[in-house]
Order: structure tokens, then sequence, then C-alpha cells
């Protein structure tokens, strides 16, 4: 039964692409089959050298946890080792504020050199976080496949400049899948709001590290997630910020692109009559926002008529706010010279009402993913109750009732008409 | 009606069968990313031991099964279940929270449910958000929704057959105790809700069932319903009622067919009602 209904799906999937006739201008189809990229920052500042992980220094403590999880990377994944800090043991901090060096280059890890490469570090210099982001960005090259870097440090940047959190936010702007994971080895303010800024502006994670098996779990953990498989590369769009008349039209497929503060972004679809629209927007909080916030999507007809929204409003801490919706075209008739009847254009319009603080960038804006499905639609109600059936006590009084009426007047005729056809 | 349905279903099935082979099978072929990141799709395959960061990457987790995953305090955990209509489906989580020597204070904890077009669910009973003291080793959460049905108009919100996300999140937390490890598990159940809310109508497709498994009984929740015994009952009851009607109007002792020995009369001496 099972098995027919997915046949039946499939080949509804198989007609509807069939109808849908040549893809439309924008269809998320290049498949990430690209190998994920991780790059490993360790920090090997000054401070790595104090002890305070399970009686361990801190840099013992990370070279043991990078031992294990070379060890355990999985084959597909290809990692690089990112150091800073561990050339310059001065004072100039022009200098100091550059010292961050590719330790192993990111490609499948021979794990022998790989461990090599860590076992003679020594703690030494500056924290140049921002400096090390930006290059292990460009370690990780862009083919389109997931990258990945995880950052482990002790301490906030020393350099100021630039500042790392607008760093990790412009380099995740850029629509290159990238993620940064952080790991905190040192629990003070400063550095895990600096280390929880990062995380949040890529949407990767935070986490304080208080023992080394932690560590090694954590890291383990991130590297084997570049591997998981998603479900479908995004592709960034640009979607018109004025009106739907120029907006992009996509297909269906998952989307980026970057909405600020109060911005409304339009796009299009074409939908074939028979079929069903489906849209879901994601708008990511990636920086420290006001607490309360909403989002709306917003189907509307060519004209400018609303024809379905879906909307939600939070408050308080989230990573992201999700709405969504579904349209479907009814079934038209052929034209009458035998061709297909037109495709509807719908537009969908996308608008958040999130707000931040004064001292919040408002420059990219926020991360906003639209996720677009066109399926086949029999969007019918024939009836609200199952196959128009009935249910209950009433329902049985009723049919009973009309039972017994049928019946006597049933027989009150009959016994009627005897009496006529005697009488005649 | 339904068989109608199926057989055109059927054909179009085999047309488009014939029509694009390739199309058709490689919508059996293509590997669904995220039931194979838990392990396959069969109930004996091993629980995931690992949650998704967002919708995208959501695990997949079936009905019943329990998936856990260690996460830092701060993390936002995605998973995704099946729900078909018919269906009353309950999530619950149990959190771990870190040493409570770590912890700084009080830690809110919410589960939040989405369905497959990540439009928020309401939860219709349990508690989907808890505050946990300070010195609380463990905090368990749940949210019932609403009974899947099987159509909805386009404007309501109503759950519909397909996936469901949940999303596990610590909601307030003292800033100090942010990063810190913490473990969750997860499992969503269903149960049917009864031939009360079977209703009518169809989907043309689940919503986002692509990474999830089908539901037992089917997205759409099969064709048996307590309707069709209250329904069959309905009309056998007024049948018989229809036979018992008819027969109060006959003569009493005709009523139950027993003639009167009517050689024992003389002819033109009937019984008063023989003219009818």
């Amino acid at each position: 039964m099972i098995i027919t209904r997915r046949l039946v799906a499939g080949a509804f999937a198989a007609l509807a692409t069939l109808a849908a006739g040549a893809p439309p201008a924008l269809a998320a189809d290049e498949a990430a089959e690209k190998a994920p990229k991780v790059e490993l920052v360790l920090d090997v500042s000054g401070s790595m050298n104090a002890r305070d992980i399970d009686g361990q220094s801190r840099m013992d403590a990370a070279k043991q946890a990078f031992g294990e999880v070379i060890d355990a990377t999985p084959e597909v994944v290809q990692l690089g080792i990112r150091t800073l800090g561990s050339e310059y043991p001065g004072e100039d901090k022009v200098i100091g504020c550059r010292d961050s060096k590719q330790l192993y280059p990111v490609g499948q890890v021979d794990r022998v050199t790989a461990k090599a490469s860590v076992a003679h570090l020594k703690p030494t210099g500056w924290t140049p976080i921002g400096y090390a982001l930006r290059a292990a960005d460009k370690d990780l090259g862009n083919d389109g496949g997931t990258r990945r870097i995880v950052l482990i440090t002790d301490g906030e940047d020393s350099c100021g400049k630039p500042d790392p959190c607008d760093v990790a936010r412009e380099l995740a702007a850029e629509g290159t899948h990238l993620t940064v994971d952080t790991l905190g080895l040192a629990h003070d303010d400063k550095t895990r709001r600096q280390l929880s800024c990062i995380a949040e502006a890529t949407g990767g994670t935070y986490t304080s590290v208080q023992h080394t098996d932690q560590l090694s779990g954590r890291i383990k953990q991130l590297v084997k997630r570049a591997a998981d498989p998603v479900e479908a590369p995004p592709r960034a769009v640009q979607g018109a910020t004025g009106q739907c008349t120029n907006a992009p039209v996509l297909g269906a497929g998952i989307f980026t692109d970057r909405e600020k503060f109060a911005e409304h972004r339009w796009y299009r679809v074409k939908v074939n009559p028979g079929q069903e629209l489906r849209a879901a927007v994601s708008v990511s909080a990636d920086r420290a926002v006001n607490p309360d916030y909403g989002v709306r999507l917003r189907a509307v007809s060519e004209k400018g008529q609303e024809l379905v929204r879906g909307s939600d409003a939070g408050s308080g801490r989230t990573d992201v706010l999700s709405t969504g919706l579904r349209y479907p075209v009814a079934k038209q008739d052929k034209k009458s010279d035998g061709s297909r009847p037109d495709p509807e254009t719908v537009c969908l319009e996308v608008a958040n009402s999130f707000s931040a603080p004064d001292s919040v960038k408002r420059e990219p804006g926020l991360p906003v993913e639209l996720a677009v499905d066109l399926v086949k639609a029999p969007d019918n109600a024939s009836d609200v109750a199952a196959f128009g059936l009935g249910r209950g006590w009433v329902l049985l009084g009723v049919l009973g009732g009309v039972g017994l009426l049928a019946g006597l007047i049933w027989g009150w005729l009959a016994r009627w008409r005897v009496a006529v056809w005697r009488a005649n | 009606m339904r068989t109608t349905r199926v057989l055109g279903a059927a054909l179009l099935a085999a047309s488009a069968l014939l029509l694009t082979p390739a199309a058709a099978s490689a919508d059996d072929a293509t590997p669904t990313p995220s039931a194979s990141a838990s392990g396959g799709g069969s109930s004996e395959s091993a629980a995931p031991t690992e949650a998704g960061t967002g919708f995208r990457t959501a695990t997949a987790i079936q009905q019943g099964q329990k998936a856990s995953a260690t996460a830092s305090t701060g993390d936002y955990l995605y998973w995704q279940f099946p729900a078909g209509a018919g269906q009353r489906a309950t999530a619950k989580a149990t959190v771990t929270l870190p040493e409570a020597k770590l912890r700084h204070g009080a830690a809110t904890w919410q589960l939040d449910v989405f369905d497959g077009l990540r439009r928020r669910q309401a939860c219709a009973s349990g508690e989907s958000t808890k505050r946990a003291s300070e010195t609380a080793t463990t905090v368990t959460l749940t949210c019932t929704l609403r009974p899947v049905r099987q159509w909805a108009e386009r404007w309501s919100n109503d759950p519909l057959p397909g996936a469901y996300y949940l999303r596990l999140t610590v909601a307030d937390v003292p800033d100090q105790d942010l990063g810190l490890a913490a473990r969750a598990e997860v499992e969503a159940t269903a149960e049917s809700a009864g031939g009360a809310h079977d209703g009518g109508g169809e989907l043309g497709a689940p919503l986002h069932a692509q990474s999830v498994t089908e539901p037992e009984d089917g997205w759409t929740g099969g064709w048996f319903s307590d309707r069709w015994a209250w329904t069959l009952g309905g009309g056998a009851l007024a049948a018989l009622l229809g036979v018992g009607g008819y027969t109060l109007t006959r003569h009493p002792r005709r009523r139950w067919g027993a003639r009167p020995p009517a050689a024992a009369q003389p002819p033109g001496q009937g019984y008063p009602d023989q003219r009818y």
C-alpha cells in the first residue's frame, strides 16, 4: 500500500516536472558533491600556558584533543590546521597582530604529519582572532561545499582591529556557507561574549570547555557535523526591495538572501494550474536584537491582491524566526488552441520587524532562508468529514427516526391502496 | 469515489513511469539525507545521537524512537519527525543539565514545534517551557499538538500531514552558563485522535516529507474510521425501524402473519377487517 502510494507520489512528481516544462530561471539544483572542509584554528598565545584544565596546561589539553580529533576525522572531511600567535613573542603589536600561520593545509588528512605538526607548538604570542579568521576563510577556498571553522582560544582578541565579530559576520555575508564554531578555554565574561558573538554571527555554536574529554568530544562532534549531508545546498539570490515587478523568478529550491531591519524583499514564483506553492522563510537573528520581533511572508498576486500570508512573532533568545504558507492554484482546462494554460505568477514578500540597539551594526542585513516547493495539488475538501460519513447518537436518532417514519407511511399507503383497489 | 481516485492515480503512475522512467526511479533511488544520517529507515535502526543545528539539518527521527544529543547550553537543537492525518503527536524532551556546581542560576528551557512549512505549532497541552532551578539535574518538557488534519484551508495554521520540526534550546539563562555541556533526549510519539477527528479532503503531498519516513498508517491515516461503524449502524437501525413501522400499520392479528382459520368461516361472514 505504502509502496503504491510512493510510486504514485513519484509519478506525480515526474508529471509535475514534465508539466513545469523548462526549469525556471533560478532552480537550486547544484548538488553539493564537494568535500566538506574544516579548519581548526588554535590559539597558541602566551596565556595558553595556564594550567587549569583538569590539572593540564591549556596547550597540552588542546594538543591531546587534536590528536584524538585527527584520528577520528571522517574520510570525506578535508581538514586543515591554522595557528594564531605561535611565532612572534615580541611586543610589537603590528607584527604580533599578523601572527597567524597555516600549520597543515586543508586536504585529506595524513594522520602522522598532521599530529607531528601540532606536537612542537609552544604558547608564544598575541591573539589576532579577526586576522586568523580571515586567513582561515581563504584557506578553505570556496568551491560551494560545506565550510566550517573551529576556533579554539583562551582569550579575547588582543589586537582590537579588526573586531573578530564583525569579521565573522562579514565572512558569513559573503554567502559561502561558512560556519564558525568557537570553544573557549577561559571563562571570563569578555572572552565568552566575544566567542558567543562570533558563533552567533555565522550560525555556529559556542562551547565553554571545562574538561579535556569535553574539548576533544566537542571538536570531534563539530568535525563530524561538517560531514553530515544537508537536504539541499541553498543558493544565493537577491530579492527586489521595492516591488514585485522586477523581483527574481524562483523555482523549487532553497535560497538565501540578506534583509536589513524593516526591509521588504520580493521574489516571484510561477505556479502552473494544478500545482500548490509552498514557501517557508526563516530570518536569522545573527546579532544582538531587541527582545520583541516578528517575521511575515505574504503571497500576493501580480495585481497586488494578497492571496495568503504566514506570520510569527516572538520575544527573547532565538536563533531564527520562521513562517510559511501554501497556495494551491486550481486546475484549468487547456486553452482553445490546445496549449497549456498560463502559469500564475505569485509574488512572495518577506518582511521582518527585528530591531536592534543603536550600537549594533545594520549592515549586512539579517540572513534570510527561503524554501520554495511546488507540488501537485488536489487541494479540495469534498466534505469536512471523512468520506462524508457521520458519527454520534444524533445521527443514529435521525436515521432511526426517518426509517420508522418511512415504514409507517409505507404501511399506511399500502393499506389505503388495497382499500381503493377493493372498492373498485 | 476513492477507488476511482486510486485507479486514476495508478493510471497516472503507469503513464508517468512509461514516459519518464528516470525521473520516477530517481525518486526512489535518491537517498534521503537525514534519514541516512540517522541510520536508515527501519525501526530497528540505531537511534540518532546527534541533533541538527537548523531546519535544513534537522535530524530525522521516527515515531517512538528515542534520540539523544550532547550539546552546549545555548545551542539550538533540531529534530524532525513524521505525523500522519488523524494522529495526535506528543513530543517529549529531557535535558540533563550541566553540573550544578558550574551553574550560576536557574535556566528556562523551551521546546518549540514547527510544521513542515516552518510554521509554529501550538501545544494543545503539555509543558513546553519550564524553569529549572539552580540545583535541578534534569528538566522534562512536553508538547502535545492538536490532531493532525487531512486537509485544511490554506489560510489556516492547522496541523497537516508531513514532517514536524522540534527545536530545543535554553530560552533564558545567566550569561555565564552559556556554553556549558548539556545532554538532551527527545522522543516523539503519536496516538490516534479517534473518529471524531477523521476529516475529509486530501493534500497534494505531505508537508516537507523528503527526509522523514511515512508513519505506519500512511500520511492520510488509512481508509478506516469509526464513522463507518456509526453510519452503517445508523443505516441498519433505520432499516429495522422501517420494517417495524410498516408492521405497526398492519392489523394486530395479521401483524405477525397469523392467518385466521378461513375454512371454519361461512362465506360472507369474514372479519370486519377482511376488506383490507
